[in-house]
């Protein structure tokens, strides 16, 4: 990526005044797979060469050959800090091309569970900047809530890390009293943990020494790297796709969009801290609006889709209709619309894309993923040239890397 | 010959042996438990259990760890210098206990008519001798980084070493502070000058005469310990542990053992010199010894000691388990812009009033 600026002199010469140091891919720093060839003077980075693909699965070819349904566990993979925002976004990308309209209930259910999963990713992100700054503490606090949010997705289907939550048109089954008792239960305890965590690091004098100034980034090179979602808004750009293209009823949700000046590790530790407050407020207000539902509206939770959506299991056994269909969806044998979509929501990291041509056969003609971390990838020689060997680890942290969503 | 052999006090010989190994081995024990204490601190600080399956409370938990790693495969690597590869941690373990020479651990015990003093060296220079060990103790950590002939553990020594150094000055230059008032470098004057003060010896000690004094010994212990906020050498999210990354077995126990041994020393060191070392606080220890014999005396003084230790170790686990780890230059701007004028003004200040009372 940056060959031009890379000081090659052989092995052993003594002109050679930098050592070349291998940050990852397997480096407790890298969290996952992917490396890093620092150039260093002493401890100061020369330049730094990135290395992607460790854990490249050739997702977008697979998905090639899989039904629409069969693609969302693919999605699961991406951010594994997220999943349930990979497979929402997915499922808004089919109902896109399928031009399928979800009900209000699925929309504030979804909304729920998209902001769940971003406040897991951003507690998580903003705890290992901690831990990779060295106070592990702060880590443990808040990683006791990520396992009640664990619990909901456990309560909703059944799994915890690879959901695979939803179905195209809605959810597979109706959120169950003990969910909706779990989601309340967080919502009411992690305001003080959150608290906490804020009050153990946002003053902390060696924690802002360290992140202050860290790997900042203008407005204008953000933009121009495509950054989007917390890195963007840190840097002073208030795009947010939720306000700018609102999907699944977010237009209905009142919250503010935080942004940073500087687009240092600081600004993006703080923006990713309110953001769990604003998700904390969508949540809330999510719940009001579900409860203000009234009749046939507040129990339905998938829309009307019998291509995609499979039949209730007691029909399949005693109707025609429903069996045909249930065979139809197992066997893959239903052919989408023609059409080419594209389709981004705010995931936890930026803005995730779904790119989906469709030739009217019964899997994708091509389906491209827009990876934030990918982009934010591009940019890592910009912001630690000329740091520390630290600075390097902090800006893998709080751009919040994650090997799986980088490689797809 | 028989005449010679006759001249020496046995005695003497009998009970500094016996000395030496009860407090080797004293120390040995305590590193073991402060890993434990560790792990149970931290447990507490992020509310969690920690160790609690090895006997009732986890307390074999330190002699399952350590045998563990006696029992682990003894890896040297072959790009490695083996000899130096094997020095390094023996020299960090040998630092680390020649410490405890020079400490005084308590009041005199009197057996048979016999005043045996709990200290294994009386020496005049006590803490010139312990700057001296510690300054050796960092050969341990950088030829151990170095003969592994790895980046990380290079770089790791490298800081390790710059670290020391810039820490130590600003150390000394606390210290000095002391040796003005206390007028002597040996060990069982500084305690008996601070153990005359009022209030049975609680109002002697050094602290309350050099707060600035013990607050930069106190952070320069810190950095010279490698503990968080400087435990730069380790830093386990960036240089994979440092200079014992390609240490296993017991080679990598001697540096965490040397690593927790240091701990301790140095907080003995820290109350000896600033609370008052094996002084109980409102107690006189001669009227005391009148009633319940000196014996008893040397006990309590003794546990008074490691009281004041274990309270300062306990300050430096919840230290490393609260705040994050400076970075590198702000690591030296804080030794070389901060901690050295401190120190330098405290030393003025305190040779100044010296000079103004006794004048």
């Amino acid at each position: 990526m940056s060959q031009q600026h890379h000081i090659i002199l052989p092995e052993g010469s003594i002109e050679k005044a930098t050592t070349t140091l291998n940050l990852g891919p397997t480096h407790p720093a890298t969290h996952g797979v992917f490396q890093n060839i620092l150039e260093l003077d002493g401890e100061r980075i020369v330049s730094a060469d990135q290395t992607v693909g460790y854990i490249h699965r050739a997702f977008e070819k697979i998905a090639e050959h899989r039904n629409l349904y069969q693609i969302t566990t693919l999605t699961d993979r991406l951010n594994y800090c997220s999943g349930p925002l990979n497979n929402m976004g997915w499922h808004l990308t089919c109902e896109k091309l399928l031009n399928v309209k979800t009900p209000k209930r699925v929309d504030y259910l979804r909304v729920i569970i998209m902001e769940l999963a971003r406040i897991s990713d951003h507690l998580i992100c903003n705890s290992i900047v901690g831990v990779d700054s060295g106070a592990f503490t702060g880590f443990l606090y808040v990683m006791q809530y990520r396992e009640l949010i664990y619990e909901i997705y456990d309560e909703i289907c059944g799994s915890r890390i690879t959901t695979n939550i939803g179905r195209i048109g809605g959810f597979e089954r109706d959120f169950n009293d003990i969910a909706f008792t779990k989601i309340q239960k967080f919502i009411d305890e992690y305001p003080a943990v959150l608290k906490e965590f804020e009050n153990l690091f946002n003053r902390n004098r060696i924690f802002v020494d360290r992140l202050v100034g860290a790997g900042p980034i203008s407005a204008e090179r953000a933009l121009n790297y495509g950054f989007t979602g917390p890195n963007l808004r840190a840097a002073g750009v208030d795009y947010d796709v939720r306000v700018v293209a609102p999907y699944a009823s977010y237009d209905e949700f009142d919250f503010t969009v935080p942004i940073g000046t500087t687009g240092d590790c600081y600004d993006r530790f703080l923006v990713r801290n309110q953001e769990m407050w604003q998700s904390l407020s969508i949540i809330k207000q999510a719940m009001n609006k579900l409860a203000d539902l009234k009749g046939k509206d507040a129990t339905v939770f998938h829309a009307d889709v019998p291509e995609y959506y499979l039949p209730e299991k007691q029909d399949v056994y005693t109707k025609m209709e429903q069996m045909i269909w249930h065979f139809k969806i197992i066997y893959g044998e239903i052919n989408m619309p023609k059409g080419e979509v594209y389709h981004s929501i705010e995931a936890a990291n930026g803005e995730l894309g779904y790119y989906l041509i469709s030739d009217g056969g019964r899997s994708p003609y091509r389906l491209h993923f827009r990876r934030p971390c990918f982009i934010y990838y591009q940019a890592f020689e910009e912001l630690v040239k000329d740091g520390l060997l630290s600075d390097a680890v902090i800006v893998m942290s709080s751009l919040n890397l994650i090997a799986g969503e980088m490689d797809a | 010959m028989n005449l010679f052999l006759l001249t020496i006090d046995w005695w003497f010989i009998i009970e500094k042996l016996v000395l030496i190994a009860v407090i080797v081995s004293l120390c040995l024990i305590i590193a073991m438990y402060e890993t434990y204490g560790e792990r149970k601190v931290a447990a507490y600080i992020q509310d969690r259990i920690g160790p609690d399956r090895a006997g009732p409370f986890g307390i074999l938990q330190p002699l399952a760890d350590g045998g563990k790693l006696f029992f682990k495969e003894e890896i040297i690597p072959n790009a490695s210098s083996k000899y130096l590869f094997v020095l390094g941690p023996t020299l960090a373990m040998i630092t680390a206990l020649l410490t405890s020479a020079v400490i005084p651990w308590g009041t005199s015990l009197e057996i048979g008519g016999r005043t045996v003093g709990l200290q294994v060296a009386d020496i005049n220079i006590g803490v010139l001798y312990i700057f001296a060990v510690v300054s050796v103790g960092v050969y341990g950590i950088m030829i151990g980084a170095w003969s592994s002939n790895n980046k990380f553990s290079l770089l790791s020594g490298l800081r390790a070493a710059s670290q020391m150094i810039s820490y130590e000055l600003a150390m000394g230059l606390a210290l000095i502070a002391v040796l003005m008032m206390s007028g002597s470098l040996q060990m069982s004057v500084i305690v008996n000058k601070q153990m005359a003060g009022a209030l049975g010896g609680f109002g002697g000690w050094n602290i309350w005469y050099q707060p600035l004094g013990f607050l930069v010994f106190f952070t320069c212990a810190l950095a010279e310990c490698n503990r968080t906020p400087f435990d730069l050498p380790e830093a386990e999210s960036e240089l994979n542990f440092g200079y014992h990354q390609e240490y296993s077995s017991m080679k990598l126990g001697f540096y965490l053992f040397a690593e927790y041994i240091n701990m301790f020393m140095s907080c003995i060191l820290m109350s000896t010199l600033f609370l008052g070392g094996y002084d109980i606080p409102f107690v006189n220890e001669t009227n005391l010894a009148a009633q319940i014999g000196q014996n008893w005396v040397a006990l309590l003084s003794f546990l008074s000691l490691l009281a004041k230790a274990f309270f300062l170790v306990f300050v430096f686990m919840w230290i490393r388990w609260t705040v994050p780890r400076f970075r590198f230059d702000q690591l030296m701007h804080l030794g070389w812009k901060k901690l050295i004028p401190l120190a330098l003004a405290n030393m003025l200040i305190t040779a100044a009033l010296i000079l103004w009372l006794n004048k």
